[in-house]
């Protein structure tokens, strides 16, 4: 078979189409977020709040209510109670974030179990994004464009946020109101990336791309270019190796993901593994080139 | 800036008790404490950081939140506050000083971009804006900070530390640069634990142990006998024979 016929084959099925435009959407979207959060130190955060929503997507089924409404509200609901368990009792952060994720998850899942439903609702758990329907895509690209236009419109913001949040606050912004924002936009963002991976790998797509970014640049404008670029490729190649493989679309989009990281941490030019040995050697020199003072 | 019997608490423990002190423009002041003294208390309860259980602070005639606002108050944090590995360019760091007077997307002007200019070529750091933050030295990224104040327009700047981590040569430069702020009308107060540099730089200096212990000419609070006061010893030997 030659390339162009595998390339092509696929896309002769709606599903599949469907399947291809969600994952970029989502692939996209996930990495334009996960820009701020490797940098602010936020993917354990991404984590507990990706699980955490899974009991307010269930429930917004149950009522009829759009998935991201739910989702925003549990996603508010475990930030609140972390922060809860950690100002007031002697628990750590991340024992905190550890009981109300996963307590939080539980609930969903026991949610799932008693809810009687048409289409199968553990799809919101491990993803089922050869199943999307016309509605589903529709969703994920509406929240997918207001998720991406928020960002981009606050990036400045979310960047200095990240940076120096004493310095915004001492200039009159409000750290947080932009941290506020920022946890929003990751509940909707779950709800994105949830119809392609699920809620238990949403994370991934969450911190890979922004982590393989930033071990290929020094500048934040082309971290947000690289990472999304990087993100849609992987997500693309994963979702035509389950198609030919037959194997779990959610699963290989995430492999995928992680195989581009691993090289990048070690082959990549500027701070990959390999280079940094390779430079060990003129460390001295170059330590001397960049740390020197110039007076 | 006039703080007025400032009183803040973190629950039993008292930070600051009853702190009072007036630091005018042009003048450069050093904030001199121990660990735990109440210097960062101090800091963020000027930039409204904190909420006082008592007493009041007025920048330029106005409270902490309308001094931010207005972008009255610049800060330069201590150098373990700060992730060098950041993917900033010097110049991007300079560019937030201009944020609080852009709109909402915070786009800049070009009055915005010769502010930054001008700014960088005040801390001689224009051949290397658009290095990444973390590979200036320690001097360098002290300096990239205040001309982050200085784009602000800052009228007081709160330095933490400023002269940790930094080499003699670039301590001059930095003394120099705060000094010549200082004479364009900017109040400096800097927090510090390294009293070697202050009698060079310093027009006065504040002795603080939670409350004011001494606030005076900066060769009278560099006494041996007043520091022992606030350090229980005499800091200067200390630092000789370390």
């Amino acid at each position: 078979m030659n390339p162009i016929e595998l390339i092509v084959e696929p896309l002769s099925y709606g599903f599949m189409i469907r399947a291809l435009v969600t994952t970029v959407v989502a692939a996209v979207v996930c990495a334009l977020l996960s820009c701020w959060l490797v940098l602010i130190g936020w993917s354990l955060m991404g984590d507990a709040v990706s699980h955490a929503v899974l009991p307010g997507v269930v429930l917004a089924y149950v009522l009829g209510l759009p998935f991201a409404i739910g989702a925003v509200v549990f996603g508010f609901l475990a930030v609140g109670l972390i922060g809860a368990i950690r100002d007031t009792s002697r628990v750590k952060e991340d024992a905190a974030i550890g009981i109300v994720f996963t307590t939080l998850f539980a609930l969903g899942l026991v949610l799932i179990s008693v809810t009687p439903s048409q289409t199968d609702l553990n799809h919101i758990v491990f993803g089922n994004v050869l199943g999307v329907s016309v509605a589903d895509l529709v969703q994920v690209v509406v929240l997918g464009a207001v998720v991406a236009a928020v960002l981009l419109a606050k990036r400045r913001d979310l960047v200095l946020y990240a940076f120096d949040p004493g310095h915004a606050h001492a200039i009159g912004l409000s750290p947080r109101r932009l941290g506020a924002l920022l946890l929003g936009l990751l509940a909707l963002t779950a709800v994105v990336a949830l119809q392609v991976v699920g809620v238990i790998l949403v994370v991934a797509m969450l911190i890979l791309p922004g982590a393989t970014a930033q071990l290929l640049t020094d500048r934040f404008s082309r971290m947000l270019a690289l990472a999304p670029v990087l993100s849609a490729v992987c997500a693309t190649i994963g979702l035509y190796l389950s198609y030919w493989l037959d194997a779990a679309p959610g699963g290989l989009v995430v492999v995928t993901q992680g195989a581009a990281f691993a090289v990048v941490y070690l082959f990549g030019p500027r701070n990959g593994l390999l280079a940094r040995f390779r430079r060990s050697t003129t460390k001295p020199v170059l330590d001397a080139v960049v740390h020197g003072e110039r007076l | 800036m006039q703080v007025e019997g400032l009183t803040v608490r973190y629950g039993p423990l008292v930070a600051l008790d009853d702190v009072s002190l007036r630091l005018d423009p042009g003048t450069v002041c050093g904030l001199i404490g121990m660990n735990g003294s109440g210097k960062s208390t101090l800091f963020k309860s000027v930039m409204g950081l904190l909420r006082a259980d008592a007493g009041r602070v007025r920048i330029a005639g106005h409270d902490p939140a309308g001094a931010r606002r207005r972008g009255i108050v610049g800060y330069v944090p201590q150098a373990e506050a700060v992730d060098w590995a950041f993917p900033v360019s010097v110049r991007d760091v300079v560019t937030m000083g201009r944020y609080g007077r852009l709109g909402a997307l915070r786009r800049t002007r070009t009055a915005d971009r010769v502010a930054v200019a001008d700014a960088l070529a005040r801390v001689e750091l224009t051949d290397l804006a658009d290095r990444q933050i973390g590979q200036l030295s320690g001097g360098q990224r002290k300096r990239a900070f205040v001309a982050r104040g200085i784009a602000q327009g800052a009228e007081v700047l709160l330095l933490d530390e400023p002269f940790a981590g930094v080499d003699k040569r670039s301590e001059a430069t930095m003394s120099a640069l705060l000094t010549e702020l200082a004479a364009d009308g900017c109040a400096v107060l800097i927090a510090t634990h390294d009293l070697h540099a202050l009698p060079a730089l310093a027009d006065e200096a504040v002795l603080l142990l939670r409350r004011v212990l001494l606030h005076g000419p900066v060769d009278e609070v560099l006494r041996p006998e007043n520091l022992a006061r606030a350090f229980g010893m005499d800091p200067l030997e200390q630092g000789r024979t370390a």
